[in-house]
Formats: C-alpha cells, sequence, structure tokens
C-alpha cells in the first residue's frame, strides 16, 4: 500500500481497520542469493538498495530479535556530517543527502528535522580546532558555520555562558543536520526492502557460517540451515562473534553507550547542542522529552545496560552546560552494544573469504550513516567494488598505515 | 556491572578508582617479530562475550595494574589479580 493524505483519509472513515502489515513475515526459503545478518538499519538498508538500485532482489535479512530491537533503535537519532578527515567527510555527506531525500524515497515518514546541530567551544585553542574543521567540510562542499559568543547568546540564550572551568565562547553550526525518527527508519526501509521482494526475517539467529573449499555456502540459524550466494554481515555489537563464525579476524571491541530522554517539556531546545567541555549531546524530541547521552561506558560489554556512575557524569555534563537541566526529572535510559573500532571508523569491505562482506566498526555514529552504509555495502556486495565514498574504510587499513582517527587517540577503542 | 572490584592490595573499591587499559589476553611480540604478529596484537581483539580478561589500573589507589577476570555480558567479576603475580604464575 502506496502512503498518501488520502489513505489516511479513506482509512480514517473505515475506522482504521483496512491497514495491511508494513511487510510480510515469510518462511525462510532454503536458498537466497545474498543474505544479510542483521536486521538493523544498515542491514535493512542495504537490502533496501541491493533491490531497488542493484537489481538484487532474492535477498534475505536476518534479525535475531525483532525488527529496531538493537542500536537503531537505540540511538539519539542525531544525523550531521560536520566530520574533518577527508576519509570520513565525504561519506557522511553522501549519507546526509541521502537523508535529504529518504522520505520521498521511501514513501515513510521518517520525521528528519533539519534544526541544526550546534558543537560548543570554549577556548580559543577548541575555537581554532571549530575553524579547522569547519574548513574541512567547506573543501567538501559541505556549509558550516562559526557563531560568535554574543550571537549564539541570541540564538541559544539558556546555557550556561559563564561557566569558570568551561565558558562558552561560541559554536560550529551545521544547518543542515538535525534528527530523524530512528524506528521510522528501520521501519521504512523494512517495507521498502519487503516490496521489492527481500525477505525479512525476525526471530532468527544465525548460529553458524557453513564453508565449502573457502567459500560460504550458507548459514546454520535457529529456523534451520539457509543457503546463500553471498553472504554480508551487518551484526554491529555483535560482529566479532558472527565474524567468528568464518574465522574473521576484525579490530573491534564492544562497548555499552547508554542514553537517555527526560519528561515532555514544552519546546525549549530548538537545535542539537554538543557540549565542547566534555562528551555531551541533547536535543528535543517531537514528544517533547529531552533526549541526551554522553561517552561510552569504559569497560567493554554486551549488557545492552549501563553504569550509573556514567548516568550521573553525563548529567553533570548536562547541568554544567545548562542549568535549568536540573530541575527536569529523567524518564528512562537505555543502552546498546557499540563496535568501537580501533581508529573510531567504520569498516566496509571484503574480507578473505571470496564471497563474505563486512560492515561494521560504527562505533557509536553508526545510525547518521545508515542511508550511505545501506548504499554503499549494497554496491559492494553486487559490484564486489567498493563505492568511492566508502573506499577509505577498508579492513586492512590498520595493517597498511591508512588509519582515519578522527578522534586521534590510536587503537584505544574505549577513548573514541 | 557490578560497581566493586576487590584490589588484592587495597581491599573492595569503586570501580571509578580504576582506568580501564584493555584485552589482558594478548600476548606482546618480540621486538623482531613479524609485521602481521605486531599487527594482531595491536589492533586485532578476540572481542569475548561472556568471560574476558582486562587490565585495569587502580588509579585512585596503588596504582598497580591489574588483572580483572569479568564477564562481558553479566558484569560478574569472577577473580582479581596483580598483573605482575600473574605474569609470574603464567611463566611471561
Amino acid at each position: 500500500m502506496r502512503y498518501s493524505a488520502f489513505s489516511i483519509f479513506r482509512n480514517a472513515l473505515s475506522g482504521n481497520l483496512t491497514w495491511k502489515s508494513q511487510w510480510r513475515k515469510p518462511e525462510p526459503k532454503p536458498h537466497y542469493d545474498v543474505i544479510i545478518v542483521g536486521g538493523g538499519g544498515h542491514g535493512l538498508a542495504a537490502a533496501y538498495y541491493l533491490a531497488k538500485e542493484f537489481g538484487i532482489r532474492n535477498v534475505a535479512v536476518l534479525e535475531k530479535g525483532y525488527l529496531g530491537s538493537g542500536n537503531v533503535g537505540r540511538n539519539t537519532t542525531i544525523v550531521r556530517s560536520n566530520y574533518m578527515l577527508a576519509g570520513n567527510e565525504p561519506f557522511y555527506e553522501f549519507s546526509m543527502k541521502l537523508w535529504e531525500g529518504l522520505e520521498q524515497e521511501l514513501n515513510y515518514n521518517v520525521m528528519l528535522s533539519q534544526r541544526g546541530v550546534i558543537m560548543l567551544y570554549h577556548s580559543d585553542g577548541q575555537r581554532d580546532a571549530y575553524i579547522r574543521r569547519g574548513n574541512a567540510m567547506w573543501m567538501e562542499g559541505v556549509a558550516a558555520e562559526l557563531i560568535e559568543r554574543d550571537a549564539l547568546k541570541k540564538m541559544i540564550p539558556f546555557l550556561n555562558y559563564d561557566n569558570a572551568r568551561y565558558p562558552i565562547l561560541g559554536g560550529l553550526l551545521q544547518r543542515r543536520a538535525g534528527t530523524a525518527r530512528h524506528d521510522a527508519v528501520a521501519w521504512g526501509y523494512a517495507r521498502g526492502a519487503d516490496r521489492h521482494g527481500v525477505d525479512v526475517i525476525e526471530h532468527c539467529e544465525v548460529t553458524a557460517i557453513r564453508r565449502d573449499g573457502g567459500r560460504v555456502t550458507g548459514v546454520e540459524t535457529t529456523r534451520g540451515f539457509i543457503g546463500c550466494g553471498k553472504l554480508a554481515l551487518a551484526a554491529a555489537g555483535n560482529s566479532s562473534q558472527v565474524g567468528q563464525m568464518a574465522d574473521l579476524k576484525l579490530p573491534l571491541e564492544s562497548y555499552v553507550l547508554q542514553a537517555f530522554v527526560t519528561e515532555g517539556l514544552k519546546p525549549c531546545i530548538d537545535h542539537v547542542i554538543v557540549y565542547g567541555g566534555g562528551h555531551f549531546y541533547i536535543s528535543q524530541s517531537d514528544k517533547g522529552g529531552l533526549v541526551f547521552g554522553g561517552a561510552i561506558d569504559g569497560y567493554s560489554s554486551y549488557a545492552q545496560r549501563g553504569n550509573l556512575a556514567t548516568a550521573e557524569h553525563v548529567m553533570e555534563e548536562g547541568v554544567s552546560m545548562i542549568p535549568g537541566l536540573s530541575r527536569v526529572r529523567v524518564l528512562r535510559s537505555w543502552a546498546g552494544i557499540m563496535d568501537m573500532s580501533m581508529d573510531g571508523s567504520p569498516i566496509v569491505d571484503r574480507t578473505p573469504i571470496d564471497n563474505l562482506y563486512v560492515n561494521a566498526g560504527w562505533c557509536y555514529g553508526g545510525f547518521k550513516a545508515t542511508p550511505a552504509s545501506g548504499y554503499c555495502f549494497a554496491h559492494l556486495i553486487a559490484r564486489n567494488d567498493a563505492h568511492p565514498v566508502a573506499r577509505p574504510f577498508r579492513l586492512d587499513r590498520f595493517a597498511r598505515g591508512y588509519a582515519i582517527d578522527e578522534a586521534g587517540v590510536g587503537p584505544q577503542p574505549n577513548l573514541h | 556491572m557490578a560497581s566493586l572490584i576487590t584490589c588484592p592490595h587495597c581491599g573492595v573499591r569503586p570501580k571509578e578508582e580504576f582506568t580501564i587499559r584493555g584485552d589482558a589476553s594478548l600476548m606482546r611480540p618480540a621486538p623482531m617479530a613479524s609485521e602481521e604478529a605486531w599487527h594482531d596484537y595491536v589492533y586485532v581483539r578476540a572481542n569475548p562475550r561472556g568471560r574476558s580478561f582486562e587490565h585495569w589500573q587502580h588509579a585512585a589507589g596503588c596504582r598497580r595494574f591489574l588483572v580483572v577476570e569479568r564477564d562481558t555480558l553479566t558484569h560478574e567479576v569472577h577473580s582479581v589479580t596483580d598483573g605482575a603475580v600473574l605474569a609470574t604464575r603464567s611463566g611471561r
């Protein structure tokens, strides 16, 4: 069913009883041309673009839980393309452009809100660093604006400008950046992929990868063996586990990242605001809740729940940036498992096994990358050749000395 | 996450006193070992889902490097041993 204003009107008149489910619940077929492991945003987007752009429709997406149960439903919904390094910025800008057309593309309301992302600076040195980053963005054709203190005060009056330790001197603004409704992104891609013939199979966990003569022949799952021509892994926090089934050596460690939402408030925060004195970012959802998060908990974990010390630290950062936050009550918190790579940048590449492809290492920047990651992964699977903007994200870049270390902290995943 | 770590030198302490360095199961290769051995040591991780060994430095205590045996799925702490003691015991 194609969604339109007319379909809403017609279904309202029939008591909303005739809406069809958005995707089928197919039984797995014995064999697919391509199997994608992981029904998160990236896996579903890859399946969608494989079917739509690259003409490979005999595709299955295997998800061990329900759709959207992983990181695609656990992030803080921020989309942006304000990276500095030449290996990253073209890719994220490609993603930003796909975001801008995504609702028309999918015929689905992903509630993209280009409200602007502003990253605050608190010292002259940090200002210089943001000017450099802004210039790097302009070099790739992406608009960035430096907002000085007085102008910022008019724009966002409620910040703690005169904090003794971290006075707010201004910020770097990307106006095209913003937020999107994360669940809708997963559902929209699932529906789009399904409409192009992709089988989206939920509650089907891969337990082993079957190989014959150096090639993958299929996967053992909780719903039986499924054969495949090509196997693509998009398993996020569990990439190491799935990779191990094919003896892949991956430069990943899994960490837990928490996010929080407060009680609903009247509209008060118009942008996404990123604190420069620590690691803290906040925006307001359409329901009014303030959605915020910080850095990962420092220890490796697969638990999908965080530690109170980190929660306290994140909220301290928030209150030091916006003192009024201390009056707001937190409604709930949740956590997801991040596949932290050794340089903080992702991997979208072939593997030593001919027909096995890997998409992993998104750290905690995976949501904004969803459309481009899916597109580039589909390109790689279909043509056996990397998409130009994803070419730097090679699996062997560490051995070859081409790490893309945006934070500049070296191979220490819990610091990225 | 178990929020208390039993340091063999300082006793039961909150985990915020510790700095986490990472995987303790890796063995440093010989200086002239192959590039591949060094690459694997620096970049490749087993990333276990379950029991794991990590270096935790007791930064706000004895400042010793400890090896914490921990479950990454349940966050249960199984053992905490001084890194040097463990290295001697395992003949590293």
